[in-house]
């Protein structure tokens, strides 16, 4: 190891770059076509990789897009633009619907979705902020999404800046207690620009939660922690929306979104099958899934 | 006796001036700024503070969300909370990242004293020591501590400070200058070198003077950057003195000794003897008491350096 360097001035965005935000005046049928796309790559690039997990990337795929075709202010072009509303995945293991939706808004060429944990791929296993551009933070430890976001959402307020902080949590990944630390600090701290959006499937790893460990009553807990609750169908954009939306009303109070999805999601062997939570489609389910994605 | 000076003010002092030059330090703390002394720069910059209460793995990440908007966090609690209640949030959250996060925190070692076992940090340089892309910096006395501080504050990348609990004598003249990743000399002589880090870095001053006595010639430096360790210092102590003894307040595994270690083995083999606690927790007493029990005093340094010294006249005599 070297020694570190010294400090330089940072510089808030890429040089000689002309980088739009990115427009978003997408239809909700428009979404509801690039929900499709999404789901399509997630299954191809989980399926060439031969190993991933399908389940719990389908289920949040209109979360993200919604956040990513209307919700957020940000710059394919220029991932570092230091106005940008930040999303984080904390379940970092739905790396691929995050993957997928970068490269359908232009952070990086569709066709590398392909390369998904191959060796010295910029899309690693679980998501990595040192080489995926759009990717804010390393995740797929679980529990430590939460946290951070905190921290960007404090920054932002120090610097005066009006950005809007989201991060996407698991229900199953509730199950750790940094994540409660961090639902009482940023009460506490009452940090208005964050939003954090539950992928409430009902599922984990070992089967359904209420079996391996049980989060009821989850509504409740969250509101016992100080935050605005507000809960939505997790495939409906517009309810996503709308629930963006009402998160801004809020100044001085954390939001979060419980959206209530299904594991697997758009894939009818795959939908509320824990099998499918870490395991990646043969080329046979690949071939069947598509199909049903048509 | 010289004059026994706090390194945690030193540390809480120097946060407040680097608050007072630079908007971007912030500082966190998990219910302990009375202790760590962040709760200078807490009067100082109220804005600027943010106590997580006792959740060490939240204030982790915090301060990577923090680092990774441009900000300098300073995150402090006791060296066994941190990271011991949150290795895995240092890990992802910080090092694998790579972001700028200082890490200085206080009651490192057994020198804590009367708290016990639960509150004696024996194990925390093995376990920051592992992670790629960590500097570790164990000053020995309160000048070095607020030189590291400001080091920290001025280069990129995570940091982990560890201070002690107990005030220590000033073991640097005035006018002493800490140099990152350097080792510093404190003391010339041909017959064996003793690194030291820390508290024990006044030990080893006081075996060399007591040792001199006997006709035993040592040289001590002083490694306050623990990692990355300055391998020419240590590979020229061996090749002039042919015996090495470290000291530490730590594990055998993974600490000084452990480091220092894989330099002379690789560079330049010779005697070596570890000064440190032997696997084994401590437990309640008084500072002075533990470190006599646990083997951690001048005499023991003295005794480690005779042993070296056998050890290399019995390999100079060998065929």
């Amino acid at each position: 190891m070297s020694l570190p360097e010294r400090c330089k001035p940072s510089s808030t965005s890429a040089k000689g770059v002309k980088a739009e935000v990115f427009s978003s005046s997408a239809s909700f049928a428009e979404m509801e076509a690039i929900a499709k796309r999404l789901r399509r790559h997630i299954i191809t690039m989980i399926g060439k990789a031969g190993s991933g997990h399908p389940g719990g990337s389908l289920s949040a795929v209109e979360i993200l897009t919604a956040l990513y075709f209307k919700v957020l202010r940000h710059k394919p072009r220029d991932p570092q633009w230091s106005d940008r509303d930040r999303f984080i995945l904390s379940k970092g293991h739905a790396a691929p619907v995050l993957y997928a939706t970068l490269a359908e808004c232009g952070y990086f060429p569709v066709e590398e979705l392909l390369t998904l944990r191959q060796l010295d791929s910029r899309l690693q296993g679980h998501a990595d902020r040192t080489v995926t551009p759009g990717v804010e933070m390393s995740s797929g430890a679980l529990g430590q999404g939460l946290s951070f976001a905190i921290g960007v959402a404090l920054a932002g307020r120090l610097n005066a800046k009006d950005y809007r902080v989201y991060v996407l949590l698991g229900d199953g990944e509730c199950d750790e207690g940094q994540v409660w630390e961090g639902a009482m600090a940023a009460a506490h701290f009452k940090v208005g620009n964050l939003v954090a959006i539950v992928d409430n499937n009902g599922q984990q790893i070992g089967g359904w939660n209420r079996d391996v460990m049980n989060l009821e009553p989850f509504n409740k807990k969250w509101r016992a922690f100080g935050w605005q609750v507000i809960e939505v169908d997790g495939h409906s954009i517009p309810q996503l929306i709308d629930a963006f939306d009402q998160s801004k009303k809020i100044k001085r109070q954390p939001t979060v979104i419980i959206a209530h999805t299904i594991k697997g999601k758009g894939v009818s062997f795959m939908e509320n099958n824990p099998d499918f939570h870490g395991k990646a489609p043969n080329t046979e389910e690949v071939k069947l899934a598509l199909k049903e994605l048509e | 006796m010289a004059k026994e000076v706090s390194l945690r003010e030193a540390y809480g002092k120097t946060l407040v001036e680097l608050g007072r030059e630079n908007p971007d330090i912030v500082a966190l703390d998990a219910d302990l700024c009375r202790s760590t002394m962040t709760q200078f720069f807490a009067l100082k910059f109220p804005e600027r503070f943010f106590d997580c209460g006792i959740a060490e793995q939240n204030m982790v990440g915090i301060a990577a969300g923090l680092a990774a908007s441009g900000k300098i966090p300073f995150a402090s609690t006791f060296a066994v909370f941190a990271p011991g209640r949150c290795f895995d949030q240092v890990r992802m959250s910080i090092a694998q990242p790579r972001l700028n996060v200082k890490l200085v925190v206080t009651h490192g070692g057994i020198s804590v004293g009367e708290d016990g076992t639960s509150h004696q940090s024996i194990e925390d340089l093995a376990l920051i020591g592992s992670l790629p892309g960590f500097t570790i910096i164990v000053p020995a006395d309160a000048m070095e501590t607020a030189q590291a501080v400001r080091a920290a504050a001025a280069h990129f990348g995570p940091f982990y400070i560890r201070l002690c609990r107990p005030k220590l004598p000033l073991v640097h003249e005035q006018g002493y200058q800490f140099n990152l990743g350097k080792a510093v000399t404190m003391r010339q002589g041909g017959d064996a070198t003793i690194i030291a880090i820390g508290l024990m870095v006044k030990e080893a001053l006081e075996a060399a003077e007591s040792l001199k006595r006997e006709g035993i010639d040592c040289q001590v430096l002083n490694m306050p950057t623990l990692k990355p360790i300055d391998e020419a210092a240590i590979t020229q102590a061996a090749a002039e003195t042919g015996a090495i003894v470290t000291a530490e307040e730590h594990l055998e595994h993974g600490g000084l000794g452990s480091a220092v270690a894989r330099v002379v083995a690789r560079h330049q083999a010779v005697p070596m003897e570890l000064v440190a606690i032997k696997d084994t927790y401590a437990k309640s007493g008084k500072p002075a008491e533990l470190l006599e029990r646990y083997g951690l005093t001048a005499r023991d340094i003295e005794q480690a350096v005779r042993s070296a010294i056998k050890r290399k006249r019995l390999g100079a005599s060998r065929p």
